[in-house]
């Protein structure tokens, strides 16, 4: 069930002075039941030149508390990151639907981020672990400034890191990591610039790997009604926000 | 509790307000936040007789207090609605109305017939006024010709309640209204979105990828408010406004302009229980003003 509630801020810090942590509580009850990689669409208040929603992964949530995590990249996304503790955000919410995680057999999982990208591969992270399976992460950026909540990764698992200027782990792309030569992974999840993800996506196919990626293309209802978010797949298109965010590799009309 | 109901050709309605196609899904996407019985009717997404991909992503561009859109009218076709879609939304507690559009008026006639055949979708709203088709759409919307030929070849292939829905895009919106109504449209429906366009400045491109999008939100407001004004006083039908209705105090705008209906569109996306909000406060303000039933609103301006 989608929930509109208006939540409050609790905790707001700045990892980044580009970026704003989000912690918010449902004043209401108890927080909705939320799946790794849907989002919500929050509703920005106070900007002139924002009118619609905006998506926002799905940082963590439980029963208490749910955290987005912020680029501030334009208008919308730089008036979150004025909010101040005790403040409301009205929030839709779990919209789309997340990535798969099996249950049963004890697997392998890769989750491999990049920039902002890596919010929702935490909270899968945290789930994929309660479930018993082995995840490891490549997190990547254009330099170590780049790479967030990396103390909160590592105590998930194994964390690589790639930069394109070397101020942080590997220098280059994650998909240039000396892990993947070295290790076997059951299955890869992505999420971040699309150029990155479609390089994972050339790895994850040339190494028989599944893969499953996040994409974000702009919105306007979040609900499957205005299909403006649409991706060609081979099912012709389809909307992101309904079908999606989340995308088997072999649905996405990616060489 | 006013009186709410309000009729538009044989289509009787709990209240005045209903949702705008292509705002509102199938309906169904909303059920979590909508309770039906409170709409006058749902209509839902532009119908073709044949399957549409519709136009290639960006489809969307925010603007200033709006959006424009250059969706396409993708659908799944007229025959998936009938055999797929119809059986989960015909019991939905409200009308549910059908956006019919097309290429060709045999094409719309075709598409309206099997329509007709469906108990229980009691009205269509015939789209003569989509931007961002090229063959048809508001190809025909734009003179009172082609308005005038796709009415009559649908008046043919369909006996309930026809309302056309009517293109902002005119010199005057007037005379096409008074074409439909003369080939036997029980209703006028307007308007449909203001054709724009968007700049990326740093990119230097169009933002949308056809280059053109239809224009919604509160920004068309005063615009569609005063075609309502105008076009309600130029026939005899009933008219049904919307565009950029987003409070009940909007829908009341529109209903003392003349509309004896409205319809909420792009608000649906900022609130998805907005149109049940606007039918309650429709209601909470005539009954704090006094008022009994709603036809005492209606046309009320001079
Ligand atoms: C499912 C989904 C999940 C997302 N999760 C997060 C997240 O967890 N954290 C986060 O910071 N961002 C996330 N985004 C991206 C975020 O929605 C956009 O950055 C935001 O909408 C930009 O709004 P703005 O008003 O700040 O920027 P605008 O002023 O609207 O635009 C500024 C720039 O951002 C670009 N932009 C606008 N909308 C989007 C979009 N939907 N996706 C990508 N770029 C966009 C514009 O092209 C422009 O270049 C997500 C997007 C989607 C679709
Ligand atoms: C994303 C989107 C899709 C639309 N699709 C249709 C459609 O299929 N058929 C139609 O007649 N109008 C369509 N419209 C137009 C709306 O029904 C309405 O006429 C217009 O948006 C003005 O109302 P508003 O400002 O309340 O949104 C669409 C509008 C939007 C924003
Ligand atoms: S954003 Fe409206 S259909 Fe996806």
């Amino acid at each position: 069930m989608k929930h509109i509630l208006d939540l409050r801020v609790v905790t707001v810090e700045h990892p980044r002075a580009d970026y704003v942590l989000l912690k918010l509580t449902n004043p209401a009850g108890p927080m909705p039941a939320m799946e790794p990689g849907q989002f919500v669409e929050v509703r920005v208040d106070g900007s002139a030149t924002t009118f619609l929603r905006r998506p926002i992964s799905i940082n963590h949530a439980d029963e208490q508390e749910l955290w987005l995590l912020v680029h501030c990249v334009g208008n919308g996304t730089r008036q979150l990151a004025q909010l101040q503790e005790g403040d409301t955000l009205n929030c839709l919410l779990p919209l789309g639907h997340g990535y798969t995680m099996t249950t049963g057999e004890t697997r392998h999982y890769l989750l491999i981020g990049g920039g902002v990208g890596t919010a929702p591969l935490l909270y899968l992270g945290r789930r994929l672990q309660a479930l018993g399976h082995k995840v490891s992460f490549i997190l990547g950026g254009r330099s170590a400034v780049d790479v967030l909540q990396v103390e909160l990764f590592e105590q998930l698992g194994q964390v690589y890191i790639t930069t394109n200027d070397g101020t942080l782990g590997e220098q280059g792309f994650v998909t240039q990591h000396s892990i993947l030569s070295q290790e076997h992974f059951d299955q890869i999840c992505t999420c971040g610039p699309k150029p990155m993800m479609q390089a994972v996506v050339r790895w994850a196919k040339a190494n028989g790997v599944p893969c499953e990626v996040s994409l974000e293309n702009m919105m306007a209802c979040g609900l499957g009604a205005c299909l403006c978010c649409v991706e060609q797949t081979v099912k012709g298109n389809v909307c992101v926000c309904k079908e999606g965010p989340v995308f088997d590799m072999n649905e996405l009309n990616w060489e | 509790m006013a009186q709410l109901n309000v009729n538009i050709g044989a289509l009787q309605m709990a209240s005045p307000v209903m949702t705008a196609s292509g705002t509102f899904g199938y309906g169904l996407e909303f059920a979590d936040f909508i309770d039906f019985r409170t709409l006058g009717g749902i209509i839902v997404k532009g119908t073709t007789l044949h399957p549409r991909q519709g136009n290639p992503y960006p489809r969307m561009a925010e603007t200033a207090q709006g959006m424009l859109n250059c969706v396409g009218l993708q659908n799944p076709g007229v025959e998936h609605f009938c055999h797929d879609t119809y059986p989960l939304i015909k019991d939905l507690p409200t009308n549910v109305l059908v956006n019919v559009s097309g290429s060709s008026p045999e094409d719309y006639a075709e598409c309206a017939r099997h329509i007709n055949a469906l108990e229980q979708i009691p009205a269509i709203e015939l789209n003569i006024s989509c931007p961002n088709v090229k063959d048809g759409g508001m190809a025909f919307g734009v003179t009172c010709e082609g308005a005038a030929s796709v009415v009559r070849a649908v008046r043919q292939a369909y006996d309930k309640t026809l309302i056309v829905k009517l293109s902002p895009n005119v010199t005057s919106i007037t005379d096409i209204a008074k074409a439909v109504e003369a080939e036997g449209a029980d209703a006028v429906s307007l308007i449909n979105t203001l054709m724009g366009t968007s700049i990326d400045i740093e990119r230097r491109v169009r933002r949308l990828s056809i280059g053109t999008g239809g224009l919604s939100g509160p920004c068309v407001k005063p615009v569609a408010l005063r075609m309502v004004y105008q076009v309600a006083r130029a026939v005899q039908i009933p008219v049904v406004g919307l565009g950029g209705i987003s409070s009940a105090e909007d829908a009341i705008e529109f209903l003392m302009a003349g509309a004896t209906a409205i319809e909420v569109g792009t608000a649906n996306f900022l609130d998805p229980s907005t149109s049940q909000k606007i039918a309650e406060g429709i209601d909470e303000w005539l009954d704090r003003h006094g008022v009994q039933d709603v036809h005492e609103i209606i046309g009320c301006v001079e």
